[in-house]
């Protein structure tokens, strides 16, 4: 089983990355664009076949290591 | 003083804290490397800068959860004078002995330089030596310096007196400029500016050295 | 995919592979039979101009290699030189032009990893990063994005491996607009009995590879290196190599752990050409054969063939030969360090690189034939014409002329770029950016290496021969000017088309001007590296032979610094001032210069360097002065200019000549030194430069907030000269494109 997770900043947070890029775009000549926020995205290749099972322990990674709550949130996909 | 530096896959600048360590407590440091569960009982341990386990994921993620630092927690837990320098400050926040994070620099480049900064509290075991001293310029040299935290927490850091060190211009955006703070017990203290780059005048200035001297003389 | 080796080499296959005819017969004529697939790429990469250096070896060969502290020169990794107390240096500096332009980020920090990993391959420590940089003007679209994306690749790889960047020297120009410049050098220490090289030896010992797996990265990067830039190699953008400056830091320690046993006879970087030129380098220095077996090599993507294993150019890698019974105990020290170990073959006696794969023999050739009967060209030149010397104008207003200049792209703050590196790591950099050479303590003693990086492209243009001189002697001075003894030097020759007589010439005149100057100055070229082919669409870039000079200073408390210290310090400059304003940088922003007929450059008098430097060195090792600036671009006033904004004071000087004063200011004349005391040194060196016979003038005083010039022929605010001279990067780089 594949778990894809996103990784993004909370609301609230500056994100100088995000607003490089919203900068970047509008230099470009890219209108529309209102904010940009970066994140990161992981994937993992999981031996476990039980969703639940699978989703309890990518939740578990993501408290202890993939995210950092005090100023990240995370979403997680399986598939 | 008998202390301990910390050493990560990627710490680059455990030498540094070592050499000034030596030179200013006349005793050469214990170096640990990050899979020790446990080590000899030291008054101080440091964790060095550097950029640990290549600063993927986020600074000071993956050695926070390293086995070397369980003991490192507990220790300082147990009212165990430790510091954290640059990456050592990541780890600190990563491990959450010490509250909010670092961000990337508002300006995102990497910055290295000499900063000017305040000590606002010179009642910490990390900067009674500076009591008199208006400002002190101490190098920093880091991507992610840039000190985050909610409001909250930094009414309550501020409040408690632990805003160590603070920036007197804007180096990397951090939240009120803060550049160090120590826990409420006060003997963790984590920063980014390097106190062990600044102990002799051949490296532009001493003003490093009374941090080391400071614990020193509390630990007598 | 295995059957790659069933392709039919043709005539166009082997022009993809870089490789005339007369080239491909030469291989058949050694191998005695057709090579295939897989024989034919290792030959292409390891008879490309990169690895074999066919149009410059027969040239480099006349360049002074030896004196008596030269431990090793040209040939291994980097050069090795004594430097006393059972202590060696060792350094080199090398070119990553093409990767840099195509992937500005990854392409400077590879070149930094690479340069690195040539030093301590020989068992050195790398103790400082240093660089030469040129960009195209900054106006033009791309130089911005370049310059950003250089800086920070470099930053990103040094900073993180903890090796401190401590300078070098970044200049815009427009030849350089489609071809960029990234020359990065690394300076390493090692104990003298602790020194490593690559001759393999032994039959039947173990060939180990160490650090990270091999990808499909940059495969055919030396053959790109070597060919000239057309507009569609933008779109070659996947055979750019990704660096990894956590496992080089890893690498680093894990090698020089293992170094520290008596493990290793021979170790060598996997460089461009990786895995193939390493083992074929290795073999030929040795005279043994090797046997590799490439289902042992750890792969990072699946289905490699035997052809991209080969030619990878994955980052982060070494080869390694053991003392037989070793392998477990260099195991261990590599699984601490978390890096792949693995033994994938063993020397032979057969004199031949044989691969085997599944099974099966997939190369089989013999490694005489593929370094020695590389192709050596001795590439038909025309000398440089020599140049006229201009009568360059005056300006109407020189103090217009002084902001412009030092507020300007040449002579401005480089802050905004060295602040993004970390200077200071390892705890021993004594002099930061900025000066005229970078300081670095010998660790744990009061010695300290002097770094500088140099050369005058404009110089080299006008005249090859006076423009290799001054490279080389301008580092010398550098490092002079701080207080060291400059030792030797590598380089990083950077040219256009050798296939061209006039750039030939170019090539030719400056190696005869380096070697001139090397042997007047003992300061000999231990390592170095040729670009060739650095040009975009039939256009070259300004001969640019960049030098990376190193010295050595037994005690290190004595270093001068360009900047002012005490207000009425005495200013005196050594050195006559000549009217040398042709191809001066004054001439060339202020009246313009002609690019197809530039003015004859200053000349360099090679005994008048030597003899200048010795007098201001001695005045530096006996603690008479700690303020010290060669004069270079821009002559008097920049060298002014930069003493007093580095010292946060101004200046008030008179200057006597005969010369008209644009030209007593700006003119470029070499071996000349400004240095400052206070009055009674000052006087007193003044007496002894006049009995030395050396010549002498005191100028005036340090001090006061304005920067005047004979009596306010040039005055300005030093708030004005300072503001202008650290803005104008920054605000160029924070401009929108």
């Amino acid at each position: 089983m594949k778990a894809r997770i996103h990784v993004t900043l909370k609301n609230g947070v500056l994100d100088p990355q995000g607003k490089a890029i919203e900068h970047a775009l509008s230099n470009m000549g890219f209108g529309g664009v209102d904010a940009a926020r970066q994140g990161k995205f992981i994937e993992l290749d999981l031996v476990e076949t039980d969703r639940d099972a699978a989703h309890a322990s990518v939740d578990e990674m993501c408290r202890k290591l993939l995210a950092n709550t005090v100023i990240e949130n995370y979403s997680i996909e399986l598939e | 003083m008998k202390s301990a530096v910390i050493v990560f896959p990627g710490s680059n600048c455990d030498r540094d804290m070592a050499v000034a360590l030596e030179k200013i407590t006349g005793t050469k440091p214990l170096m640990v490397w990050h899979q020790e569960h446990t080590f000899d009982t030291v008054d101080f341990v440091a964790l060095p800068g550097g950029f640990s386990y290549g600063d993927y994921l986020r600074c000071g993620a993956m050695s926070a959860r390293s086995n070397v630092m369980k003991e490192v927690i507990k220790r300082a837990e147990d009212g165990v004078p430790t510091f954290g320098v640059c990456n050592g400050f990541q780890v600190l926040t990563e491990t959450g002995l010490l509250p909010g994070a670092l961000m990337r620099n508002a300006n995102l480049h990497f910055v290295c330089k000499d900063v000017r900064m305040s000590v606002e509290n010179t009642d910490t075991m990390f900067t009674s030596d500076y009591a008199g001293d208006s400002e002190i310029t101490v190098p920093v040299a880091h991507h992610d310096g840039n000190y985050f935290a909610d409001d909250d927490t930094l009414d309550r850091l501020e409040g408690e007196g632990q805003v160590a060190f603070r920036y007197l211009d804007d180096i990397n955006g951090a939240q009120r400029g803060i550049a160090g703070i120590t826990n409420a017990r006060g003997n963790i203290l984590g920063m980014m500016p390097h106190p062990e780059r600044m102990i002799e005048p051949a490296f532009g200035g001493s003003d490093g050295r009374k941090l080391f001297t400071s614990v020193m003389n509390r630990l007598g | 995919m295995q059957d790659v080796n069933n392709i039919k080499i043709t005539a166009e296959i082997v022009k993809e592979h870089g490789l005339t005819p007369g080239e491909y017969d030469r291989i058949v004529g050694a191998m005695g039979r057709e090579p295939n697939y897989t024989e034919l790429g290792i030959y292409s990469v390891m008879w490309s101009e990169h690895c074999s250096y066919k149009s410059s070896r027969f040239h480099l060969k006349k360049l002074p290699t030896e004196a008596p502290w030269v431990i090793c020169g040209p040939g291994e990794n980097a050069g090795v030189i004594d430097i006393g107390d059972g202590q060696a240096v060792i350094f080199k500096m090398e070119s990553h032009n093409h990767p840099s332009y195509i992937e500005p980020y990854q392409g400077a920090a590879t070149g930094v990893g690479g340069i690195l990993r040539d030093v301590f391959t020989m068992g050195a420590r790398p103790v400082a990063n240093m660089n030469a940089l040129r960009f195209g003007e900054p106006d033009h679209p791309k130089t911005k994005h370049l310059l950003a994306g250089v800086v920070e690749g470099i930053g990103g790889y040094g900073n993180c491996v903890g090796v401190p960047t401590v300078g070098g020297e970044t200049n815009f120009d427009p030849s350089y607009n489609g071809n960029i410049l990234v020359n990065a050098m690394t300076v390493g220490v090692a104990d003298k009995d602790k020194i490593f090289y690559c001759a393999a030896a032994g039959v039947g010992n173990p060939v180990v590879y160490v650090g990270s797996k091999t990808g499909r990265d940059g495969i055919h990067g030396a053959t790109m290196a070597s060919a000239e830039f057309t507009e569609d190699s933008e779109e070659k953008r996947p055979t750019v190599q990704v660096g990894d400056p956590f496992t080089e830091k890893l690498l680093i320690e894990a090698c020089l752990e293992l170094m520290d046993t008596d493990a290793i006879i021979a170790i060598q970087d996997m460089g461009a050409a990786g895995l193939t030129s390493s083992s074929v380098e290795m073999a030929s220095k040795g005279g043994v054969g090797f046997e590799l077996n490439l289902d042992k090599v750890p792969q990072r993507e699946e289905n490699m063939t035997p052809y991209e294993m080969c030619l990878s150019e994955s980052q982060e890698r070494m080869l390694m030969v053991l003392k037989p019974g070793r392998e477990a105990m260099a195991h261990a020290i590599f699984e601490k360090w978390e890096l792949d170990f693995a033994v994938i073959g063993e020397i032979t006696d057969t004199g031949k690189l044989t691969l085997t794969f599944g099974g099966e023999v997939v190369g089989d050739m013999p490694i005489d034939s593929l370094v020695e009967d590389a192709p050596e060209y001795e590439r038909p030149y025309v000398p440089t014409p020599k140049r006229e010397v201009a009568d360059v104008a005056a300006v109407n207003d020189l103090n217009q002329a002084v902001m412009d200049l030092v507020g300007g792209p040449h002579l401005c703050s480089r802050r905004w770029i060295w602040e993004q590196y970390d200077h200071m790591v390892m705890g021993d950099t004594i002099q930061r950016p900025g000066g005229d050479a970078a300081v670095v303590r010998v660790h744990g003693t009061d010695k300290a290496l002097a770094i500088s990086t140099d050369v005058t492209p404009r110089y080299c243009h006008a005249d090859p021969v006076e423009g290799g001189r001054q490279a080389v002697a301008e580092t010398w001075r550098n490092i002079t000017a701080v207080g060291g003894t400059p030792l030797a030097i590598t380089n990083g020759l950077n040219f256009g088309n050798p296939e061209r007589t006039d750039i030939m010439g170019q090539f030719v005149g400056c190696l005869e001007g380096m070697g001139e100057a090397c042997r007047a100055l003992d300061y000999p070229i231990v390592s170095g590296n040729v670009s060739l082919y650095n040009e975009t669409n039939g256009s070259g870039i300004l001969p640019t032979p960049a030098i990376g000079g190193v010295g050595v200073m037994a005690d290190s408390s004595k270093m001068a610094t360009i900047g002012f210290k005490t207000a009425g310090d005495v200013i005196v400059l050594i050195g006559d001032t000549k009217d040398e304003l042709g191809s001066s940088l004054y001439e060339r922003e202020m009246v313009g210069n002609n690019t197809d007929n530039p003015s004859a450059p200053p000349h360099v008098d090679l005994a008048l360097e030597r003899r200048n430097g010795d007098f201001v060195r001695a005045l530096i090792e006996n603690g008479q002065v700690t303020t010290c600036h060669d004069l270079s671009d821009g002559g008097l006033v920049a060298a002014l200019a930069d003493m007093a904004i580095s010292g946060g004071m101004g200046v008030s000087a008179n200057v006597e000549s005969d010369l008209p004063l644009h030209v007593a200011l700006f003119s470029e004349t070499q071996a000349r030194y400004l240095i400052a005391a206070g009055a009674e040194a000052a006087e007193e060196i003044r007496k002894e430069a006049k009995d030395a016979g050396i010549p002498v003038q005191v100028l005036g005083t340090a001090g006061g907030d304005r920067f005047t010039i004979n009596g306010g022929a040039v005055d300005v605010a030093m708030s004005e000269l300072a503001a202008a001279h650290s803005d104008w990067m920054p605000s160029f780089m924070a401009k929108a494109s």
